[in-house]
């Protein structure tokens, strides 16, 4: 059981002692640096062992800050170096929890690993009579976490269990209480595990790579201002443009690293009809009709069709800023994913 | 109920003091290790206003309050004994502004022990004016620490490290070791460290000390032979394994460690597999979250990040036994085996 010392993955490992298995709950270590949110600091480990003498089971801590750093926090750095946004906690699932984690499992003869995620797994009839697993969205729609676990193959699904995926955020909080798990109120982690709130990103990425300044340019390239860091920009960014007494709300709508310009345009600007991915995945088969694709941990689902390396909005869509992951839905099921690459 | 406690601390300081080859007066009762050690460094580097030098394989109790004293650190050779000709170079380019020189007498991980009368010797010649320090804490039950350090100022020991319980150390500080003391007021052990004393504590590790005094002779022989054992039964039975610190003579190893490292191994699934075999091993040291952290000392030796990885310290007491050691050597032959063949 994947411990963070958050309350899910408390009351996960719960969930499946009452399920019956033997369980033994893991903490890694993933980020030496300063932190004060997220899976990393000692007060999280000191929480998770807690738990753990709490249900009675054995607590390990596993030091994987070396795969941390070169698997999320350096590829986070070149993103932003190349004008992406990345999303870090997919590239954590995708190197650290579902590979490394996977692998240490095998080596020390473990037959399942549990997460505290909110999703679940599903199960469906292929055509050779085998099971297909797909990850489904948890119960808890507002608390859904399928998104970030759109990379797991059917090797992986067939070794995961997710234990609070059935059960609500409300419902997790008052298990923990029921058993007095000193995790019940602990609030849920939010942003970039790795980034303090007090620096911020730039202080992270302006203490690890010089930020250059670039120009700012209207859909006609006229100059029109400067921002001081063009990698800190987002596409879609609306705040913090230093547009003066603009009435109309302007946007971001293109970074090109080149040229060090930044494009601002109007809503319609943004809006596209195509929006192109690399490392596409599918879970099973590739899925040839109408899908529903979402591009943010917590944004909107949205119809579409997969053709190639691109997906074609069934209706004009924003532009996606390029280095998100996407994940592909069919119904309340991940059937695939990949990431955003700069829009045309 | 004060004179008895008295009692208990003025006859532990004659028995440590015993111990250690020391006056009863140049024993200063500490929490451990780390604050005797911490004492010393910072202490000196106040009191002196010069600069401090360490080696570079120190446990960060020494590591830690030389760098924030803005200190130097000096280098090991491969076999993990200190570079005493950069020790040399170092003071001469220094001059007169050395305050103290902290050299451990047997490193905490592997074992190996450190030349400390050549390092008094090239001290006393170059800089003359400097304290010399050495954390023998890993040195009480294998060596006689009277012996070896009687020409250093400054000697810390760790009662756990000898069978007393946790939480009680203590610092010799020779008649003349000037030091800035950390913890004022009080005026426990002569104004040099202020704070109430853990009596039991320090009674129990007096009986600690009064036992070791006894037994270590036997228990070295003994004990460096079952060490001998594991290590030649593991190394003649695992390929790509080796003992760390090549070429360090035979009685420069502590009795009680053995410090070997296996290519191709993760040593936190060797650790996990060996303490459900029952053999409670470690790594490196263990940083605050209980993580194995990549070993500071195994880098300054030159060993590769990747084969330090697979690092392993099987430590060794005076109550270990044939059977234990017969155990042990089958549970890391079978451990590294299954991880081979999983990974």
């Amino acid at each position: 059981m994947a411990m963070s010392g958050g309350v899910d993955s408390s009351v996960a490992a719960a969930l499946l002692i009452e399920a019956g298995h033997s369980v033994t709950g893991v903490t890694l270590k993933l980020w030496g640096g300063e932190s004060d949110s997220g899976c990393c600091s000692v007060s999280d480990v000191d929480d998770a062992r807690r738990v753990a003498y709490r249900l009675g089971i054995e607590h390990h801590v596993f030091n994987f800050a070396d795969e941390f750093d070169e698997f999320v926090v350096e590829p986070y750095v070149s993103a932003h170096q190349r004008g992406e946004t990345p999303n870090p906690c997919v590239e954590c699932n995708r190197h650290l929890k579902f590979d490394k984690l996977m692998r240490r499992a095998d080596t020390l003869g473990f037959d399942m690993v549990a997460t505290g995620h909110h999703a679940r797994i599903v199960s469906r009839q292929g055509i050779d009579s085998a099971p297909v697993r797909y990850v489904a969205r948890g119960c808890d729609k507002a608390k859904d976490q399928s998104y970030v676990l759109y990379m797991l193959d059917q090797a992986t699904l067939a070794r995961l269990l997710l234990p609070v995926g059935d059960i609500t955020k409300g419902r997790v909080r008052e298990i923990a209480s029921e058993i007095g798990l000193n995790t019940a109120d602990k609030p849920d982690s939010q942003d970039v595990c790795f980034i303090s709130s007090k620096g911020g990103r730039r202080v992270f990425l302006g203490d690890r790579i010089a930020l250059s300044p670039a120009r700012l340019v209207d859909v006609d390239g006229q100059t029109i201002g400067q921002v001081s860091s063009i990698e800190l920009v987002t596409l879609g960014q609306r705040r913090g443009l230093n547009l003066g007494g603009d009435e109309e709300r302007r946007y971001v709508v293109d970074i090109d690293r080149q040229a060090e310009e930044v494009t601002v345009g109007h809503r319609e600007d943004l809006m596209v009809s195509s929006q192109p991915i690399r490392d596409l995945i599918w879970t099973d088969a590739p899925v040839g009709g109408e899908v529903q694709v979402q591009c943010s941990a917590h944004g909107s689902c949205r119809a579409a069709t997969i053709k190639g390396s691109e997906i074609l909005w069934s209706q004009p869509q924003p532009r996606v800023a390029p280095g998100q992951a996407v994940a592909i839905y069919c119904d309340d099921r991940v059937v695939g994913g990949g990431v955003t690459e700069r829009a045309r | 109920m004060a004179r008895m406690a008295n009692r208990v601390l003025d006859e532990s300081r004659d028995t440590m003091a015993e111990l250690l080859g020391a006056k009863p007066g140049q024993i200063i009762f500490t929490s451990g290790g780390t604050e005797a050690d911490n004492l010393a460094i910072t202490g000196v580097a106040q009191a002196t206003g010069k600069t401090v030098i360490c080696s570079a394989v120190e446990h960060h109790a020494v590591l830690e309050p030389t760098a924030a004293a803005g200190g130097r650190v000096i280098g090991v050779h491969p076999n993990g004994q200190l570079n005493l000709d950069q020790l040399s170079a170092t003071l001469e380019e220094l001059k007169g502004d050395v305050g103290l020189v902290s050299v451990m007498a047997a490193n905490n991980e592997t074992g190996i022990i450190q030349p400390i009368e050549q390092v008094v010797d090239i001290v006393k010649a170059t800089a003359p004016d400097a304290l010399i320090h050495t954390d023998a804490i890993q040195a009480v039950c294998w060596m006689d620490v009277a012996q070896l350090a009687a020409d250093v100022d400054l000697i810390s020991v760790s009662g756990h490290k000898f069978g007393a319980p946790k939480g009680v150390g203590v610092l010799v500080a020779r008649d003349g070791a000037i030091f800035a003391p950390q913890a004022l007021g009080g005026g426990q052990e002569r104004d040099r460290r202020g704070g109430t004393q853990n009596v039991p504590g320090i009674g129990a590790m007096a009986a600690a000390a009064k036992a070791v005094g006894r037994e270590r002779p036997a228990a070295v022989h003994r004990v460096r032979h079952l060490r001998d054992k594991l290590r030649d039964q593991i190394l003649g039975s695992v390929a790509d394994a080796y003992e760390t610190g090549e070429g360090v003579a035979p009685d420069q190893r502590t009795a009680g460690m053995c410090h070997l490292c296996f290519q191709g191994v993760e040593n936190e699934s060797l650790l996990f597999l060996l303490e459900q075999a029952g053999v409670m091993a470690s790594a490196a040291s263990s940083c605050a979250s209980g993580a194995t952290d990549p070993s500071h000392v195994l880098a300054a030796m030159g060993v590769p990040r990747s084969l330090a990885a697979g690092s392993l310290r099987l430590s060794l007491g005076y109550t270990s036994t044939e059977a234990d050691v017969d155990a042990a050597a089958e549970a890391v032959i079978a451990a590294v085996s299954k991880i081979r063949s999983r990974s």
